[in-house]
């Protein structure tokens, strides 16, 4: 047996026994010190016969990596213990609450007019708006509505001056004018925000929302009224199919006017649009009044189109089962959490309106 | 507009079920409101005679009655009403009833110890009239009943229908009927022509003043002597308690009958009471007249009265005087059947706060041509009942009306509606429907109905046209899924944005009422104008609110009182300076209260502060695309802000427009609204006063480039006086040298020992870092001192050594 065979196998021999951390330097000085058995070997190879130095050299090589690949990976499994070791005394409770954090919540009224923003800009309506106090004119008068008409009853107005001329707007329609009024048709608008009358029950509340439509152009008729709101409906509610009826009505801005009712029925407490034989209605709408077009001189033998207005609160109340008008504005911190939406829930087109 | 099937039955003939009328009632566009039926098990209630009272022994107010309910049969029955006394004929519900108006069945009962069998109804309890004082009392009538049902056995439901302000003519049954007809449900019944023939002259003498806004155009009058007043018979009774009405006189129950089924308002007058003749005038101002409703009115000028020799005798289609009504014994009747003008009507009326049947239905319009049919149809009953002599009908008229003509052009009602009809169909509907129509060439030619003041234009014909034929009709028509012009503008897309920034940030959204409570509004503010509300809900909500602080610090308050520590909530909304349209600006406004990691394991509380606002009005204009470099904050706040922790903030140093505030609340407001909280900080972000993003996201990506040479990092403490601002400090650095200073950072700020008095040591880390090449020492040192220098320089400062 040569010299390096027996220091393979002696040293492979010591080096499978268990050991600690200074036995296994010792073996390392042993074999690969100054003048370790390895480091001894090499200097050896000058003193080799020429015909014998390769393959010495190549096997003195092979031994040499063989045993100090073995020593690294003793070594590295002691120092890992090592670690292992330290770590586990480092071991915390995770089950411990993380660092607090905050979310924030968008309000149901808001989430609904970004859900009705989102899918009327599909089908091509812009958003429009006006401001809270109007004059009584954009409110009534050029609404078809003049002075004494009993129609302004339905309307409990709240004014800002003796003289009625200023008042907190009863609804969204005002800005039917001042859109017809800036610009020219075709028009092609939504304008959702704030409406106030002064009642307050259980079921009104002084401030309240509503989205108004306006389209305008050369041959809109009610089939168009009749298509565009049911495609709104079945959206909004995110259903495939609606029952929708429109009846005739009356408002002094329209006509022919229509309020249209969606078919709903109750299960387990909760209401379920777009079935069953029950009725609600949830809007109302119809055909631009020529004296509306002319009073925003738009020359009505030329241009026709529709008009309607929702309640936002009331659809909000049917999507998402609120029971309560008057709690969207009543702050409630636990109402405001439950019903409230995270802002990342941003109603798109192509993402569409729930997750 | 209360109807009842069988009523309608007067003026229609059909064979279909009240199920399909109700359903066709709302097709035409008269809403049915609601469906009832006038008693239950109406046949319940009979009449009975108390025959005995007692005092309740256990209680003052109530007696113990026996009641003859029939059949020798007696109930005893425990009664509060002041009215019941022995004799008197009234109406006994018996155990197992449901009272009409609540709905309640009643059981036996101990009341106060004594076991009362069945209840004494008022007349407001079974839905007769609104007469709760006392249990109704019967006539003499009814002796003969004692022991059967009160009410006939009519089983036709009150079917209540919302009838829009535009259809006057279906406040009567036979507008309804009309409507029904045309629509195809049954047949007008015709009524023939029911002219009085009379030779007797009208002796009284009627004038209508012309004068400037007389809202009286016609008069008609006829006069009935010799009559006697009495009880209504039977069939007159039950059309008035089928609707839920309460019978009164024969003279006044048929007036309100004819009213009631061809919407024709009548008034009778005591002939007698009237002095010398009817003057129709406008009012003067302060005079008085008592009202059929008992009450005192005190007229302004203008208004138009019917008047005689002594003064008003009533307002002309609203209500007529106590000095001229009808009463049992009234001999001789002048029988009034006129024409008011809406306008005037709904003056008057709005103005004395009178809302009377007649009122409602001369502010809408009635028929101008329905005087005399009214006269007719009323004189000829009143003489049927009370007997009398009736007199010629007199019509004084100041205005004749003239009929209404349309030029119809068939082809609109397709382009409007999107259907079509056959020309034939369109002629019946409107015949049906009372219009008068010739064929001129392409076009109809219409004469409207004078009962339909609400048609005028094409338009309201292709409503009728629509309405009749059913909505139904009307196709769906799928949208177009194309868009033209973007769907949120500039400032929209900005809301929006800001909107979820600061919802991301932990706020709450909350939305309040634009209007406020005086008291909190006048809180914050600070030297903008009040608007006041004319007409607020209450006063708690009477001024528009200046800042949206007044709303969230009241909800803030009660979410504290509801047991929350920590809130942070926020709206975004309109507040108002004035009270002119456009008058309002758009708010961010968040406020919050309490502690930051409030028992809390890992980390130690603390109170939110200003430097928590600041970061959210900083973080969220950054993040909706503004640079925080260039922003200005100075603490130049409104006075709601604690005057030494609150800031301003503007977009760039030009300081145009103010872009936000942020702050302690003031400790004043915290006390005086007794709010309890350990600390209080809000912020308001205004919307008009940021500019406008001119970038698209595509533009504001430019060339990128950074350096890669060693950047190197200083750090300096400044002794200055208190007053210096750290971004004057900050600003003064950065000016020293902008393309190699990269970074400044200010990482602690210190008073107190070995700083001398009134003055603070502000430690700062500057980034310096090259462009083109590494800064060695040499380099280093000379931009070291040239930042000393400046700073010294500029502000006073004295580095720290």
């Amino acid at each position: 047996m040569s010299d390096l065979k027996k220091i393979k196998d002696e040293f492979l021999s010591k080096l499978s026994g268990k050991l600690d951390i200074s036995e296994i330097n010792q073996i390392k000085s042993d074999l690969f010190g100054k003048s370790g058995l390895i480091s001894s070997q090499f200097k050896k190879i000058g003193t080799i016969a020429e015909s014998e130095r390769k393959k010495f050299a190549s096997d003195l090589n092979i031994i040499k990596d063989e045993l100090q690949d073995l020593i690294n990976s003793k070594t590295n499994e002691f120092k890992s213990a090592e670690i292992n070791e330290k770590l586990e005394k480092e071991k915390i409770d995770i089950t411990l609450p993380e660092r607090s954090f905050v979310r924030g919540k968008i309000h149901p009224v808001s989430q609904t007019i970004d859900e009705i923003s989102s899918i009327f800009s599909e089908i091509g309506f812009s958003v429009e708006e006006g401001p809270d106090v109007e004059n009584e004119y954009n409110n009534f008068t050029a609404l078809n509505t003049p002075e004494n008409h009993p129609a302004r009853d339905m309307h409990d107005t709240f004014y800002l001056d003796e003289k009625k001329q200023k008042l907190l707007r009863t609804h969204t329609s005002p800005v039917q004018i001042r859109t017809m009024l800036k610009d020219k048709p075709p028009f092609k608008i939504i304008a959702p925000g704030r409406t106030y009358r002064s009642d307050s029950d259980q079921t009104h509340s002084p401030m309240f929302h509503q989205v108004e439509g306006l389209h305008i152009d050369k041959n809109i008729n009610m089939g168009h009224l009749k298509g565009c709101l049911n495609y709104f409906i079945k959206e909004f509610f995110e259903v495939d199919k609606i029952k929708m009826r429109f009846r005739p009505s009356h408002f002094p801005f329209t006509e022919p006017s229509a309020e249209v009712d969606i078919g709903y029925e109750m299960k387990d407490g909760k209401i379920i649009i777009g079935e069953g034989n029950q009725w609600l209605e949830i809007l109302g709408c119809g055909m631009v009044h020529p004296n509306v077009l002319k009073n925003v001189k738009v020359d009505p033998s030329k241009f026709q189109g529709y008009a309607f207005g929702i309640g936002i609160d009331r659809l909000a109340m049917l999507k998402y089962g609120i029971n309560d008008l008057r709690a969207f504005f009543d702050c409630d911190y636990r109402w405001l959490n439950h019903f409230g939406f995270d802002p990342l829930d941003v109603p798109t087109n192509y993402r569409g309106l729930s997750r | 507009m209360i109807i009842t099937f069988d009523w309608l039955k007067d003026h229609l003939k059909t064979n279909l079920k009240e199920k399909n009328l109700l359903e066709q009632l709302t097709n035409i566009g008269l809403e049915v409101e609601s469906v009832e039926s006038l008693s239950g098990d109406n046949e319940l209630f009979k009449v009975a005679e108390i025959i005995k009272t007692e005092k309740h022994p256990n209680a003052d107010r109530l007696k113990v009655c026996d009641v003859n309910i029939g059949e020798n049969e007696i109930k005893k029955v425990v009664c509060g009403a002041e009215n019941a006394k022995e004799g008197l004929l009234t109406i006994y519900a018996p155990p197992g009833a449901i009272i009409p108006k609540t709905k309640t069945k009643l059981v036996v009962a101990k009341i106060r110890g004594v076991t009362s069998y069945g209840m004494l109804c008022s007349e407001s309890e079974l839905n007769l009239s609104d007469e709760s004082d006392g249990i109704t009392e019967l006539t003499e009538e009814f002796r003969k009943n004692i022991g059967k049902s009160y009410f006939s056995k009519s089983k036709s439901n009150l079917i209540d229908l919302s009838i829009t302000p535009n259809r006057p003519d279906c406040l009567g049954v036979r507008g309804i009927a009309r409507d029904l007809a045309a629509s195809g449900f049954g047949k007008l019944v015709d009524l023939g022509k029911k002219k009085i023939h009379s030779k007797n002259r009208h002796t009284l003498k009627v004038k209508i003043n012309k004068e400037r806004g007389q809202g009286c155009n016609a008069f008609g009058s006829c006069l009935i002597t010799n009559v006697k007043n009495s009880e209504s018979p039977k069939w007159l009774k039950d059309k008035l308690i089928s609707i839920g009405q309460k019978p009164i006189s024969a003279i006044v129950d048929i007036t309100n009958y004819v009213m009631l089924d061809i919407n024709r308002p009548l008034h009778a007058y005591d002939a007698d009471k009237i002095e010398k003749g009817i003057i129709v005038r406008n009012s003067k101002s302060g005079e008085e007249f008592t009202a059929l409703d008992n009450k005192n009115y005190k007229l302004e000028s203008g208004m138009c009265v019917i008047s005689d020799n002594k003064g008003v005798l009533g307002l002309g289609g609203i209500i007529g005087g106590t000095r001229s009504g009808t009463e049992f014994n009234t001999k001789n009747i002048l029988l009034e059947s006129a024409y008011f003008d809406p306008g005037s009507i709904r003056n008057t009326a709005k103005k004395l706060n009178i809302d009377t049947d007649a009122k409602f239905r001369f502010e809408r319009g009635i028929d101008p041509l329905s005087i005399e049919d009214g006269l007719n149809k009323a004189a000829k009953l009143i003489k049927e009942i009370c007997g009398g002599e009736i007199s010629k009908i007199d019509v004084q008229k100041i205005e004749t009306y003239k009929t209404k003509k349309i030029k119809f052009d068939p082809n609109i009602f397709e382009k409007i509606s999107g259907f079509k009809i056959s020309l034939k169909e369109m002629i019946k509907i409107l015949e049906d429907l009372g219009f008068e129509v010739k064929k001129d060439k392409k076009r109809l030619e219409l004469t409207v109905p004078s009962w339909r003041p609400d048609i005028s234009q094409e338009v309201d014909i292709v409503e009728e046209l629509v309405r009749i034929s059913g909505y139904e009709k009307i196709k769906y028509i799928e949208p177009i899924k194309q868009r033209k012009k973007s769907t949120l503008n500039k400032f929209q897309k900005l809301f929006h944005f800001l909107q979820r920034s600061v919802a991301s940030k932990g706020y709450l959204e909350a939305i309040t009422w634009s209007f406020t409570d005086k008291r909190y509004n006048d809180y914050f503010r600070d030297t903008n104008k009040e608007t006041k509300i004319i007409n607020p809900i209450s006063s708690e909500l009477g001024v528009l609110r200046n800042s949206i602080f007044s709303n969230l610090i009241m909800h803030i308050n009660k979410n504290l009182d509801r047991g929350f520590k920590d809130l942070s909530i926020f709206e975004i909304g309109p507040i108002f300076n004035g009270s002119n349209p456009g008058e309002q600006n758009t708010v961010v406004c968040g406020l919050s209260a309490g502690k930051k990691s409030r028992l809390s394991w890992i980390e130690k509380d603390r109170n939110v502060d200003v430097f928590d606002v600041k970061r959210d009005v900083v973080q969220t204009l950054v993040e909706v695309g503004y640079d925080s470099e260039k922003f200005f904050i100075d603490n130049e706040t409104p006075n709601y802000y604690h005057p030494g922790k609150s800031g301003r903030l503007f977009l760039n140093n030009e300081k145009n427009q103010i872009a936000a505030y942020f702050g302690e609340i003031h400790p004043n407001i915290l006390k005086q609204i007794d709010i309890k909280t350990e600390s209080l900080v809000g912020f308001e972000i205004f919307m008009e006063n940021l500019e406008l993003p001119k970038k698209t996201l595509k533009d504001l990506k430019v060339k990128f480039s950074f350096s890669d040479y060693q950047k190197s990092e200083r750090d300096f403490a400044f002794i200055v006086n208190k007053e210096v601002k750290a971004q004057d400090l900050i600003d003064t650095i950065s000016n020293v040298d902008e393309s190699l200073i990269k970074d400044i950072k200010v990482f602690d700020v210190y008073e107190g020992d070995n700083i001398p008095e009134n003055q603070k040591s502000i430690a700062i880390s500057v980034t310096i870092q090259s462009s083109e090449r590494t800064l060695n020492e040499k380099d280093l040192e000379k931009i070291n001192n040239l930042i000393i220098k400046t700073v010294e320089n500029k502000t006073g400062a004295k580095i720290r050594s």
